[in-house]
């Protein structure tokens, strides 16, 4: 049993080490932002990269794909189904400084020609 | 059984009856979000759901520790068991509470303020302290489910250790770190609890069959070491998408594969695990642990299909997911949690009438859960088809055939409550009545102008 919380240790070391070799630090608005959007609860409704709710779609690239005047009309008056979370103007800028940090982490949506013959992905990092 | 047990114990179904009314509602807060958005949003009944689904859980397998421990080590109870359940029962009641006030700390699963995961881990470890000190004072050789037990125990508390890193500004400077993380530490806690419960599922049946081998056998170890090697790694099927260093992905895809082994095993045992139902049908606690076999079967099944990342990039972020999901802690964990349960209370002890009722609502669990579970399936079939295959951009469109077949998910879960509802009434029935012998329980069956047939169990 010691082996195998050694083992564990091991493996969990080198993931928080090397899952990501290139990291990108989010400035100070990306991270209060990022306070608004779990203070929010926001991650019962929406996804990034497929992980979250389903209420609403993942977010992961709306930064790129909708832009921001979209995003920005989204969250200062929500929708039929996503309510009005009243956030202040300074909010609404870090939340979205927040997505765009977000998108620039990768692509959610896996491409068809990263998929190996073995059925396993063969991403390029970032 | 002790008060704190009873009360514990008490507690712990409460939680699976608000799992399933809170579900019940927030399905149809997801269908109809306008009606609900001004007094009770599904941001908020969504926490509620899953805090109360996973507090039931992980109190269901610690109700089955408190107790059994007492026959495995033959210690009684002390005062880190009343601690431990003091301490945490206040804190999921506090969480409930900040729920209610919209106080949130939005992170999947865990999505309460931070600050009560403190004394959340501190509660762990006295419930550790307990099992530790039991197993101490006993014996050298322990059968697997002792193993089994510790492992869920430890890992528990290293993965929500780990769910919390997220504290320290490093982990948070990458954002894919982040999320591997966040992943790693969930994906290995369901692991975690899982051993805790299988333990107890191995305990129950050897005592119920009256064959302590099947509890050291060979094979019973090797599923033992698969388990163990899948928590540690296989969470990595979560991510698959997740652009992440290469490593993750491969190594989580190989090692999800060797449940296939499980899955096989599985199924040449399933004839032997037909006559063993036959034979002991009569036995509550007995079905609900055969009737998991049966979720295990369908559940491992959908889960290795999603293993392989090629049909995984169809599944993910689907409904197919809440179906595995659901199939997981509905038809496994709750089934077999039932079973312990009912093994404690001796459920297999109350009247005729009672076990008519109880009759009635194990059917309407096993016949509504299928539906509820089939409707998932086939909703994140079309969202994936219309996503990924037909490459729809537009959400709104996308979503419009799923929410439709949505709504017999919500409906099967009205019937999935009303069932369970039937289930737990007769548990809270049994606590009240618990450890009175035969004539107590001929007051009870006259109570019901009923005969009372008594079952021994043991």
């Amino acid at each position: 049993m010691l082996l195998t919380f050694l083992f564990f240790g091991c493996y969990s070391g080198i993931v928080y080490l090397f899952c990501d070799n290139k990291p990108d630090a989010p400035d100070a608005a990306a991270q209060r932002g990022w306070k608004v959007w779990q203070e929010k609860n926001c991650q019962s409704c929406h996804q990034f990269y497929g992980l979250g709710g389903y209420m609403g779609p993942d977010l992961t690239n709306v930064a790129s794909q909708k832009g921001t005047s979209y995003m920005r009309g989204i969250i200062e008056h929500g929708t039929g189904k996503m309510p009005d979370f009243h956030l202040s103007n300074n909010e609404v800028n870090d939340v979205i400084a927040f997505l765009s940090w977000v998108d620039k982490s990768g692509k959610s949506q896996v491409a068809d020609s990263s998929v190996h013959w073995t059925g396993t992905y063969i991403i390029s990092h970032k | 059984m002790t008060k704190t047990l009873k009360f514990f114990t008490a507690f712990t179904l409460t939680m699976l009856l608000l799992t399933l009314f809170f579900g019940m509602i927030a399905a149809f807060a997801f269908l109809y979000p306008e009606l609900y958005n001004r007094y009770l949003p599904f941001y908020q009944l969504r926490p509620m759901h899953v805090s109360a689904a996973l507090f039931w859980i992980i109190s269901g397998a610690a109700t089955g520790l408190l107790f059994f421990k007492k026959n495995v080590f033959g210690t009684k109870e002390n005062t880190s068991d009343k601690v431990f359940v003091w301490i945490w029962v206040t804190t999921i009641l506090a969480i409930f509470g900040f729920y209610s006030f919209k106080k949130f700390g939005g992170r999947e699963y865990w999505e309460f303020p931070p600050f009560l995961c403190l004394p959340i881990f501190i509660a762990w470890i006295f419930l550790m302290n307990s099992f530790f000190s039991g197993w101490k004072k006993s014996f050298k050789n322990p059968p697997l489910y002792v193993w089994m037990w510790a492992t869920g125990l430890i890992f528990f508390l290293l993965t929500f250790t780990e769910q919390n890193l997220y504290q320290i500004p490093w982990f948070r400077q990458s954002f894919l770190r982040e999320m591997t993380i966040q992943w790693k530490s969930n994906g290995a806690m369901v692991g975690a609890w899982n051993q805790m419960i299988y333990g107890t599922s191995l305990y129950i049946m050897s005592r119920l069959l009256g064959d302590g081998s099947i509890a050291r056998s060979k094979k019973a170890y090797i599923f033992y070491f698969i388990g163990v090697v899948n928590l540690m790694i296989n969470w990595g099927h979560h991510i698959y998408n997740l652009p992440a260093t290469s490593f993750v992905r491969h190594l989580a895809y190989a090692i999800s594969m060797t449940e296939w082994i499980v899955f096989i095993a599985i199924c040449i045992d399933f004839k032997s695990k037909i006559s063993q139902a036959r034979k002991y049908r009569y036995l509550y606690t007995h079905r609900f642990i055969m009737h998991a076999e049966f979720w295990a079967y369908l559940n491992l099944g959908l889960a290795l299909m999603m293993s392989i990342p090629a049909i995984n990039r169809y599944t993910h972020g689907t409904h197919i997911t809440v179906a595995h999901a659901m199939g997981a802690t509905i038809g496994i964990n709750t089934m077999i949690l039932l079973g312990s349960l009912g093994y404690i209370l001796k459920i297999d002890r109350l009247p005729a009438f009672n076990k008519k009722i109880l009759n009635i609502g194990f059917i309407t669990v096993a016949i509504s859960l299928l539906v509820f579970w089939g409707a998932l399936v086939v909703a994140g079939l079309l969202k994936g088809y219309r996503e990924v295959w037909l490459g729809m951009t537009n959400f709104q469109q996308m979503m419009k055939p799923v929410l439709t077949t949505l709504h017999v998910f919500a409906f099967a879960g009205i019937f999935l409550f009303v069932g369970m509802f039937t289930i737990i009434w007769n548990y809270f029935v049994a606590i009240k009545y618990w450890k009175l012998e035969k004539p107590f329980i001929k007051e009870l069956a006259a109570k019901h102008q009923e005969k009372s047939t008594m079952m021994e169990v043991e």
